[in-house]
This record gives structure tokens, sequence and C-alpha cells, in this order.
């Protein structure tokens, strides 16, 4: 259960060996904490699981593909143990200009950020309705907020994936379930590495500080930084020939 | 049977279930009978402040018109209850007979039922004990489906008093009242310039009154640390009342001020409002007085006269820390006062009392000791404070109270009950698949 104080038990990370799933599990972590890693098997979630069972955490982990959606709900399924917060935190960043001039590749970056997130989505909605409670939150993109010639397949994907989670969020607000989409900027994690930062970016451990705050206080939308989210709010509207003069 | 979101009185982490109404025992057995994998849980009105009534997912029985009074033996003076009865309607019924509820806790809006899962004390605990050693049989629905009569004699008896609902469904109690000439209290107020001399004065005034109680300030620190207002009465006879009030000697004072009808989008208890509630709490008390004559909302109940005053505190809610530190260990509760005044946190419903022996019960609050509450609106940082207050009061060899709690661990709760295996074993006894569930049982991991 989370406790009165917004401190979960449970949490699922779902793509659970990304930077900004693990910043989440490192500020929760701690005896009396559960966490169940959903990811590819791989040394980086050994040694996530390794890291985290050495602050004293409980850890399981269990396989995960996003690209396997028939098998998500069992994923989701896996613990007996009521999942407090779950994380959707996997996602491809992929080549921009491969992404939009290969089918394989545009159809991998669709599959994964939106069909793996949207399914993903519908089970953990499945659970949460029979527990009765819960809380999604999911990685989402200001890339997403305005697509942009430098990476619109990768933002197409967000933009999807953002829409289906706020929706949701409505949908299992009466079963007091309640969703959290996150939105940075440019996040420097290995995702990103070899990219130049944009400007206002962050890092895992700030979004992690975020999505703690959020899931805490009961907000379902937040920004990171938030001042991204003024600064988003006037980019929608900018009329598009000075939108494609930016330098973004 | 409706979906609904369920929250404690604290208004902290609400979840939803299948709501059934139940008028009458046949109701709550066909419920047990349907309850999916989430399990069931029998409520009441709903006065424990964290996740004690909740059953997230599954079903959960409301009692409260399962109230009926079914004996009334003269002779024995006890009282055969249906388990939705509330204290306040008990009250007036025993009123009318001259006798008296012998365990009152702060409110009267709590069910007999809840008054025992929680083994809920009155300001005489040092007196006359907790709720369940005023209860002289309960008949309790299994999961099995049998409905068993149980007595003082049975483990399982023991286990239901304190147990939080999670041994089966209380259906019905007998109760033993205590006789009474008049509804009215006698009472001494003091009001003390530190923790230390209200400490004093609480103990000293102990073995010479049956009710005590103490008000302390939460936002003074220094000298004044823990200034405080104790209030210690006993019943008032007849021939103590005034001539005018003789007649009505035996009525309830109950006045009812409305109740708040929504909750405000900001709480109005704030730093500020609280600091300057504290100081004017503590100056309009009187130096000293004694033999005032109060009535039973003056004395008692004085929250009872507005309804829902629990939205005052807004959306998010409030967490009220409550615990009991053994006798021997005054400086943890010091520490404790110091603590709390030291934060930014300010409480304004501050009661500190003297607690007497404990009870059979494996998971009831009481022990020797002083026991503390406060309500403190969830801000940002407060888990940090209650976390270190729980490190104090573990360390003492103190404990929490469950019906108040709704943020301690597991790993906490079970170094704070020794006595949870026996707990454990009775339920795995009794309800083998723990189909009795609550959010506080998997939260604590009962």
């Amino acid at each position: 259960m989370i406790n009165a104080l917004g401190v979960p038990q449970h949490l699922l990370l779902l793509g659970g060996t990304s930077d900004i799933a693990l910043a989440i599990a490192d500020r929760y972590a701690g005896p009396g904490l559960h966490v169940t890693l959903a990811a590819r098997p791989s040394e980086t979630r050994d040694a996530a699981v390794a890291r985290l069972e050495a602050t004293g955490t409980t850890v399981e982990a269990i396989d995960f593909d996003a690209l396997d959606t028939a098998s998500h709900q069992a994923v989701v399924d896996a613990a007996d143990r009521d999942v407090d917060v779950a994380v959707v935190a996997f996602g491809l960043l992929g080549d921009p200009e491969e992404a939009w001039t290969s089918v394989e590749a545009a159809r991998e970056l669709a599959q994964v950020n939106y069909v793996g997130a949207v399914t993903v989505g519908v089970a953990l909605a499945d659970r949460i309705k029979r527990q009765g409670h819960g809380v999604v939150v999911a990685l989402s993109s200001v890339a997403g907020e305005r697509p942009r010639r430098s990476n619109f397949v990768y933002g197409s994907t967000k933009s999807g994936m953002d829409a289906f989670y706020v929706g949701l969020g409505e949908a299992l607000r009466e079963h007091r379930g309640r969703v959290v989409v996150v939105r940075p900027g440019f996040v420097a994690s290995k995702m990103t590495t070899g990219l130049d930062p944009a400007p206002l970016a962050t890092t895992p451990e700030a979004v992690a500080d975020a999505v703690v705050d959020a899931v805490r206080s009961g907000k379902e939308q937040v920004w990171v930084p938030a001042p991204l989210r003024g600064v988003m709010s006037g980019l929608r509207h900018l009329p598009r020939p000075v939108f494609r003069r930016l330098p973004l | 049977m409706t979906r609904q979101q369920l929250k404690g009185w604290g208004m902290t982490a609400p979840t939803t279930a299948d709501v059934v109404s139940v008028q009458i025992a046949d109701d709550a057995r066909s419920a047990l009978a349907a309850a999916g994998p989430r399990g069931l849980l029998a409520r009441g009105l709903g006065r424990s402040y964290g996740d004690a009534g909740q059953n997230a997912g599954g079903t959960v029985l409301d009692m409260t018109s399962f109230d009926a009074i079914l004996d009334v033996d003269s002779d024995a003076r006890t009282m055969r209850v249906q388990a939705g009865l509330s204290l306040d309607a008990l009250l007036r019924a025993a009123l009318v007979r001259g006798w008296w509820v012998p365990v009152l806790p702060g409110t009267r809006q709590v069910t007999i039922g809840g008054a025992i899962a929680a083994d809920v004390h009155g300001k005489n605990h040092h007196v006359d004990g907790s709720f369940g050693q005023h209860v002289r049989s309960l008949s309790l629905l299994l999961a099995s489906d049998d409905v068993v009569e149980v007595t003082p004699d049975d483990a399982l008896f023991w286990a239901t008093v304190g147990g939080m609902g999670l041994t089966g469904v209380v259906l019905e109690a007998t109760l033993e009242l205590k006789p009474v000439e008049t509804s009215w209290f006698v009472v001494d107020t003091d009001r003390t310039p530190q923790l230390r001399t209200l400490m004093d004065v609480l103990a000293e005034g102990e073995p010479h009154h049956p009710y005590s109680v103490a008000w302390f300030d939460t936002a003074t620190r220094g000298d004044s640390l823990g200034r405080g207002v104790v209030t210690q009465g006993r019943a008032a006879r007849l021939d103590e009342l005034p001539l005018a009030r003789r007649d009505t000697a035996l009525e309830l004072a109950a006045p009812d001020f409305g109740s708040l009808p929504v909750t405000p989008p900001i709480g109005f208890v704030n730093g500020l409002t609280a600091r300057a509630f504290n100081e004017l709490w503590f100056r309009k008390a009187p130096q000293h007085r004694r033999d005032e004559l109060q009535d039973v909302t003056q004395f008692f109940h004085p929250l009872d006269i507005i309804g829902d005053w629990n939205r005052v505190y807004g959306p998010r809610g409030f967490c009220q820390y409550q615990c009991v530190v053994p006798f021997g260990a005054e400086d943890a509760l010091v520490a404790v006062v110091d603590a709390i005044a030291a934060s930014r946190h300010v409480s304004s419903l501050n009661v500190l009392k003297r607690f007497g022996p404990g009870n059979a019960s494996p998971l009831s609050f009481p022990m020797p000791g002083w026991t503390l509450a406060v309500d403190l609106p969830v801000r940002r940082g407060l888990d940090d404070l209650l976390t270190a207050l729980d490190r104090i009061v573990l360390d003492s060899g103190g404990r929490l109270y469950l019906a108040k709690d709704s943020r301690m661990s597991a790993t906490d709760f079970a170094a704070m009950y020794p006595r949870l295996d026996d707990f454990r074993a009775i339920r795995a006894e009794v309800d083998p698949f723990g189909l009795l569930r609550s959010d506080l049982a998997r939260r604590l991991e009962l």
C-alpha cells in the first residue's frame, strides 16, 4: 500500500534499467521497499538489482520485452504484492533521420514507444481496477508537445503515449487510480549519450525528484524542469514559419 | 453493492471498495460468501484516521445500519447490542437507565464494533482500562461462515479486541455499563508552565481523579516547552448539581453546531493559525480552578459539536500521531515534544495522558506509560519528522496506535507489538486464507 504521506511499498519499474526508473527507485530505496524490476536480461539489469539490494531494498528482476505485447499482462501481474506505483520508463530514441526514412526503424520506434506503452497501460489499468488503488507514472517527453523537424518520429510516438496516459488517468479516477504524466526536456542519460544537450537540459535525478513530489502531492502532469511548462506552452502557439527557424 | 471511494478520518490515502450495507446478519454472511480475492472488512463510522477501515479492491461491510439494542439486563447492568450501534446512541440509551458507558474515546461517533476492533480508551484508562475490558461476550462471524460466541475466557475474544476487524465480523456484543447519578462531571483545571510540571500534575492527580488528561502546546520551546493545561475530573453526584438541574441530571448535553459542508480547497490549519490556536488555548485556561461542573461535551467531546471537522485540514488531509512511551522513559516523551516544537509542523489538538495497565489483547495499544497524540496537516517534510519520532518511540520501548496510524512501516510495527505472533497464530487458525483484509493489514503485513 501507499501510505498517508505518499510513500509506496512496492514499485514496478517497466524498463527497469532506464536511468530515470532507477533514479526514482533510489529515492524510495531502503528496507521496507519492494521493487519489481522488469527489463530485458542484461548485465545492466544485474548491476541495478545489486545496487538496489545494497540499500536493503527487496528486488525481483523479471523479463520484460516492450515488443512482446502478449506478455504484458503477465508482467504486470507477476508480483503478488499490490502495485503501488508503476513507472512506464521504457522507450527508444533511435536515429532521427533513419526513423523517417527506414520502414523498419520507424516501425520499431512506434511499436516500443507507443504500442508497447499502450498495451502496458491497459494491463496496468486492469490491475489498478482490481486492487482499488495505484499510481502510474508515465514518462512522456516535451518532444511530444509539438513535433519538430529534428526528431518528429520520436516526438509522434511520445505524443501518442502522452495522450493515452492523460486519458487513462481520467478513466481510472473513479477506481482511485492516478496517472502522473511526466514531460522532461532533454535528459542527460544513457539514452542521449553523444547528443548535444538542449536548453533547459535536466538529469535523471531531477526527474526522479519531480516524480516523487508528484506521487506525494497528487499532481497529474509535471514538466522537468518546471519552467518548461511555460516554454512549451509558448512554443506550441508559435507560427510555423517562426518555429521552423528555431534552433531546436 | 456499490463501488465507493473510502477514506479514513485523516483523508490521506483513499481507495475504492464494493460497499455492502448490512441490515441483517445474513447480509454479512452472503457478502462473505461472495467475497473475491481481495477479501472483506467491516467498517463503522470511519473514525480511524488512516487506512484501518478501507479494503482496496475488496468488499467493505457498512455496519452503521446494523444498530439495534437487543436486550437489557437490569440486574447485571448489561446491554446486548448490534455492532453498528454508535457510542452516542449507546450512551443515550444507558443514561435513561442511570448508566454510563465505561469507556468513551474522544468522540462518540464510533460504533461498538469499531470500539472493540481498536480497543479504544478514554480519559479514565488508568482506572477502568480500555473498551474490551467491559465487553462480557461477543458474537463473531468467522471467515468459515460460522458464528461463534466468545467471552474473555477465549483467546479469540482477546484477538478480536484490538484486532482491527481481522479475526471476523463482530455482529453483536454484550457490554457491562456502570451506574451514574448524573451526566455531569466535577472538573479541576490547572495551567502548567512547562512539560515536566504538566507531567508532575498529571501523576500527582491520578490517584484522586478517575478521569484525567492534558493539552499541551507544540509551538513553544525552551523553558516553556510543552506548557499546557491539565483537566482532571470525576462523575458528579446528584447532590452536587444546582437544584434547577437535578430534574434533567441524566440528559445528554450534545449541542450540534452543524458541520463543514465541503472540504475547502486549501486547509485552514497552517503554521500561523495553529500557533495562534496554541497561544489562545493556553491563555484562555484558568491558572487553577477547582470543582467546576462540566457537561459531557465540554469535558469529553468538544469536537463532536461540529460534524466533519476534519475538513478544516483541506484536501491533503492530516496525520494523527499517537504513541505511548513506558513509564521511566520520560526523556523520550520530552524528546518527542521537542522534536515537534523544533520542526516547522505545528499541531493544535495535542493530548497527553497516563495509561494504566494493558490487557490480554495481543494488539491492544495501551500499556503503562505516557500517551501523546498530535494532529499534523500533511505537508512537505512531515514524513521525515514522523519517522524520527518513530525511532524515539521504538527505542524507548513504546508503540503507535493502529486506529490512528496511517504511515508506519511493517518492520517498526512488528518491533512495537511483541505479541504480534500470538495474534497471527490465532488469525491463521480462524482465517487461514486471509479473507478478512484491510489496507492497514496489507501495509503492516498483518
